[in-house]
């Protein structure tokens, strides 16, 4: 399969990048390329401008910013790049979780987070795991960077509010507190599928282990990615007993509308959401209790 | 100039330490730059919707799907193919293993399967069975002969490491 022909340019700054997106509406922007190039060769999409970033230099940095308060991740940051990172690992199980379960290895190694998060497909697991985590995107246009939080940023199914002219630059963490954790679970019929049902759960903890702060995410639960808001105010100021996480997946369950595919009917789909988050909530608890920090 | 809007590109790739330079369409995908342009035809097109990993190669020592990449993206890269496995007439310890432990049937997806066990060992020269497993879990066999290529691996890993591995298949008997 060979993709419709386009013309090609490889900015080597991120203002020429938004040069051309500005000077060409319905460019596209290649980075991972692994969710565009598979749509431009089954002609799903056309794009008549392809706009390459992976020859801009510096923007593939994960590093934490105290001053910000925020993990900093730039747009050509790889899945594999977090797999590999002991930052990751030891200080972001969520993201270290959920990068591991992207695609296959192979899909890792080129796709980047930045990407997925701008491609807006409600089957990608980052978005649901930095919806959790209370992320944000910078998004760089003509006159500069906004910072726009990931609550605001889906639309619909393949749309984001970012307008033709913005790139996303990077996407922002918080910085972990004290007493917390995260986990992300994923039901996938094979490796290299997209999820039936994700979900990714971050908890903070008082010390009495009740919970101070919960994030809840869904990965294919909905026409866009889900920031399962009821789950997390319910559990905020309760103890993780069993009766509340049931409570709060239930909730979850509610904040889902899965359609019916060849994936698994909905209701099997709901029933999913709410075991998935159970677990997720679980395993982030122990996390926090951990004393990661 | 890097603002630059353009239909053709030249390109230079280095392929199994051989440069290669061409005018390119964008849209050339880069199997299709190391079949048609370069017969270069041991990496095989297999599902050509990136799910199967047939055309594994390695691009400066990363493996990638090369029908999930353009070849203007490899523009002043270096890409290895299974064509430059085999050095002086001698099979790479990866090869040998494959053909000792019988890790191929069909050979479709050998080429692809070999190239991600050579980034796989590049990063971690003792791999664990699960380790093989988790590495090549994005190159699919049909003829359901993991067992034998993880066998392989392990083969091709102990070799590189300097020792000398023996294969686990039975002799053929003999027939008087």
């Amino acid at each position: 399969m060979i993709p419709a022909a386009f013309k090609y340019a490889t900015p080597t700054t991120v203002g020429e990048a938004i040069d051309l997106l500005r000077a060409n509406q319905d460019a596209k922007i290649l980075a991972g390329g692994h969710s565009l190039l598979p749509l431009m060769k089954l002609r799903l999409a056309s794009p008549p401008v392809l706009v390459d970033i992976n020859r801009i230099a510096g923007l593939d940095y994960i590093r934490q910013d105290e001053q910000l308060g925020r993990l900093r991740i730039g747009a050509l940051a790889r899945h594999i790049d977090f797999e590999r990172s002991a930052l990751i690992r030891d200080r972001y199980p969520l993201l270290w979780d959920t990068a591991r379960g992207i695609g296959d290895p192979l899909v890792r190694n080129r796709g980047t987070m930045a990407g997925a998060v701008a491609h807006a497909d409600p089957a990608a697991d980052w978005p649901a795991a930095l919806l959790a985590l209370n992320a944000e995107v910078v998004a760089t246009g003509p006159n500069g960077e906004r910072v726009v939080p990931l609550t605001q940023l889906y639309v619909s199914i393949l749309t984001t509010s970012l307008t033709a002219d913005e790139l996303l630059t990077e996407v922002r963490v918080p910085l972990p507190r004290p007493r917390s954790g995260g986990a992300y679970e994923k039901l996938e019929r094979k490796v290299g599928d997209y999820a039936v049902i994700g979900v990714g759960a971050q908890l903070v903890l008082n010390g009495d282990d009740s919970v101070l702060e919960a994030g809840v995410g869904l990965c294919n639960a909905a026409s866009t990615s889900v920031k399962a808001r009821d789950a997390e105010v319910f559990l905020v100021g309760k103890p993780l007993a069993p009766d509340n996480i049931n409570e709060a997946a239930r909730l979850a369950m509610e904040a889902s509308d899965p359609v019916d595919d060849d994936r698994g009917p909905s209701d099997y789909k709901r029933a999913m959401v709410r075991e998935l988050t159970r677990r997720a909530l679980r395993r982030a608890a122990g996390r926090a209790r951990g004393g990661q920090a | 100039m890097s603002t630059e809007i353009v239909d053709t590109l030249a390109i230079t790739v280095t392929v199994n330490g051989e440069s290669h330079s061409a005018e390119v369409e964008p849209r050339l995908l880069l199997v299709h730059f190391l079949r048609e342009d370069l017969n270069l035809t041991g990496t095989h097109i297999g599902c050509d919707t990136s799910n199967c990993g047939a055309c594994t190669v390695l691009l400066d020592g990363v493996s990638v799907k090369s029908c999930t990449l353009l070849a203007v993206q490899a523009n002043g890269s270096s890409i290895e193919t299974v064509e430059g496995l085999e050095q002086n007439n001698q099979l790479h310890a990866i090869q040998e293993g494959f053909f000792e432990e019988h890790g191929l049937q069909c050979g479709f997806c050998t080429p692809g399967m070999m190239m991600t066990a050579k980034s796989l060992l590049a990063h971690n020269a003792n791999p664990t069975e699960a380790e093989i497993r988790r590495g090549i879990s994005g190159n699919l066999c049909r003829c359901t002969g993991y067992v034998n290529i993880v066998k392989a691996i392990q083969y091709g890993a102990a070799k590189l490491r300097g020792e000398t591995p023996a294969s686990t298949q039975e002799a053929h008997p003999t027939h008087a």
